[in-house]
């Protein structure tokens, strides 16, 4: 659907004309652009009037700062740690996520007898928010009474300590993210696989390709699209969805360096927002990962026209 | 390689080889397939067994099923305010879905069917929206909303910012595009206008494009955490997904019993939108992935 060839802004003269009326497509457009101005774009711009100011919750005052908040962030190595955090466990994510998601889906296309129930199993955790991602983990990985840990303390005799390790807290949310993205990513990869152009695909057989042969060269390539609109779509939901999964399962911690290893951007943003009310601070972080979502966006395209196969 | 046609091998019987070699493919095919089901499924087996057994067992690695699951859902239904936060969820899930499906389909309308100044910018406006998530923008969004709006612990504050959709507009739009102009064409013409037109032709056009799209608006409000986290103070007004992070902070020890069972009913909603619409949810994707 929202492959990166048709998710251009399309020219004005898309679309004929049909009905006439110079008011009426305001009328219909007027509900959906009135909420759009006053609950995305107002509150946009006041988060960038924000981060120029220092606000003191107690006494009510604002001051203007200028670019200090920026400044401040930028030389924290709190911050720093957090930002280098984030990167990782996005790199992580999006790669293993995506890699495990096309071989799965690649599995599942195969007309074996119930490929419709392996393929229902497989995209049905879609339905399963972060929050409750994050409660089925913390139960399973608890160290005293988690299955893992009664299990691994069965069979091997050792109950780490998942969430209180900073490395192994690190790999939990890695891993409980990835998991919870497969469904989504396994939805998309089966729709395109499905779409490939057989006659290429056995094309490619009748001359002699092996199966890994036509993995590689052929389908990989012609699946290109839609591994770049999942590259892209996997990066904002490891940026944003994380915070449901790190909130109930890790809070955050533990604290390891100048944060927690499990603090990543949005949550740090909602610490000094909301918790430690440190507004100005927040509003900067939160122009920051606007410049980085419109930076994500840029290279999507720009990557995206050159480098990419379309197909057909 | 894959089995394009299934009829294709009866068709070769003569040559066994093959078919065997086949045969055998198909079985790993089957035994990596449920291999991958249970590992991808087994956190909500295991969340599913355990909401079954009593708090005795709950703690023990034992996987027997057992038969409290009524018991231990009505322990947090009643006192940790599960059955509260359920119905707080479903009424806003409900309206995002309708309001943002209705305000979606009418701007698709204006944008395929009027010709009109400034139509490009205003598309691209809706299209924009998709790079200020709530994340960024819950700051400024909370002072709006609490302060200068004084919506805070209403259902207002968590239905009416989401209900403009840039993704439903786009899909919309896309599909439209794809109906036969001439059928508006003829419609004018025997003097039909653009609302009949929306209700009586699009809309039973779109069912497959609105269903697939009201799974994924359902899902989506319903997995909503961080807003309603900061705007909703009010106990009896907090939506479900951060009601599961009260059900586990309930007194000093956490009923691991009940909160598997809050984690499976809260997980519910959702499946059951999925499944009624499931086969809409594919066909609005591949539809639009071949138009």
């Amino acid at each position: 659907m929202l492959s990166p060839a048709r998710s251009r802004p399309a020219p004005d003269d898309a679309g004929s004309a049909v009905f006439r009326g110079r008011a009426l497509p305001w009328a219909f457009l007027l509900p959906s652009l009135l909420i759009l101005a006053v609950f995305i774009y107002l509150p946009a711009l006041q988060t960038l009037r924000l981060a120029a100011y220092r606000a003191n919750v107690i006494l009510g005052t604002e001051q203007f700062v200028g670019l200090a908040n920026f400044a401040e962030l930028l030389s924290s190595p709190a911050y720093r740690q957090v930002a280098l955090q984030t990167l990782v466990f996005t790199v992580l994510t999006v790669t293993f996520g995506l890699l495990l998601s096309l071989g799965l889906a690649w599995l599942a296309r195969r007309p074996v007898r119930g490929a419709s129930t392996y393929r229902l199993l497989l995209i049905y955790p879609y339905a399963l928010s972060p929050a409750i991602a994050g409660t089925l983990w913390l139960f399973l990985f608890n160290p005293e009474i988690g299955l893992v840990n009664q299990l691994l303390g069965e069979l091997f005799g050792v109950r780490p300590r998942w969430l209180d390790t900073p490395a192994l807290a690190f790999g939990l949310v890695t891993l409980a993210a990835i998991w919870k993205g497969l469904a989504y990513n396994i939805v998309f990869y089966l729709a395109s696989i499905q779409n490939l152009p057989r006659d290429v695909m056995e094309a490619a057989e009748i001359d002699g390709a092996t199966p890994a042969q036509v993995f590689w060269r052929v389908a990989f390539p012609l699946l290109s699209p839609i591994t770049f609109f999942l590259v892209f779509t996997n990066i904002i939901a490891a940026l944003f969805d994380s915070f449901a999964l790190t909130d109930i399962l890790t809070r955050g911690g533990p604290y390891t360096g100048n944060a927690g290893v499990t603090t990543f951007l949005v949550y740090q943003l909602y610490q000094d927002g909301f918790v430690n009310f440190r507004t100005g601070a927040a509003a900067a972080q939160a122009v920051m990962m606007l410049a980085l979502v419109a930076f994500v966006t840029w290279m999507q395209f720009r990557v995206g026209e050159r480098r990419v196969h379309y197909g057909s | 390689m894959a089995v394009k046609h299934p009829a294709a091998p009866a068709a070769r019987a003569d040559r066994t080889a093959p078919r065997s070699r086949r045969a055998r493919g198909e079985w790993v095919t089957h035994a990596a397939l449920i291999l991958s089901v249970l590992i991808i499924g087994a956190p909500l087996i295991l969340a599913v067994i355990k909401s079954t057994q009593t708090s005795s067992v709950v703690l023990s690695p034992s996987l027997l099923p057992g038969g409290a699951f009524f018991q231990n859902l009505s322990g947090v239904w009643q006192d940790a305010n599960l059955g509260r936060y359920m119905l707080n969820s479903l009424v806003v899930a409900v309206c995002v879905t309708a309001g943002k499906t209705t305000l979606a389909l009418l701007a698709a309308l204006a944008f395929v069917y009027f010709r009109f100044p400034l139509k490009g910018a205003a598309f691209t406006l809706v299209l924009l929206s998709l790079m200020l998530p709530t994340e960024v923008l819950i700051i400024a969004l909370f002072d709006l909303v609490s302060r200068d709006l004084n919506w805070a612990n209403t259902y207002a504050a968590i239905i009416v910012p989401f209900l403009a959709s840039a993704t439903g507009t786009f899909l919309f739009r896309q599909h439209f595009l794809s109906i036969p102009g001439s059928l508006a064409d003829a419609a004018r013409i025997d003097g039909c206008g653009p609302l009949l037109y929306l209700t009586r032709i699009l809309i039973p056009m779109s069912t497959n494009t609105i269903g697939a799209l009201a799974v994924i608006q359902f899902v989506y409000a319903w997995d909503q955490y961080i807003w309603p986290l900061v705007i909703m103070q009010q106990d009896d007004r907090q939506v479900v997904q951060v009601g599961l992070r009260r059900l586990i902070e309930v007194g000093g020890q956490t009923d691991w019993g009940a909160v598997m069972a809050g984690a499976v009913i809260t997980a519910l909603p959702p499946l059951i939108v999925f499944t009624a619409l499931q086969r809409q949810f594919s066909r609005g994707f591949a539809l639009s992935e071949d138009k």
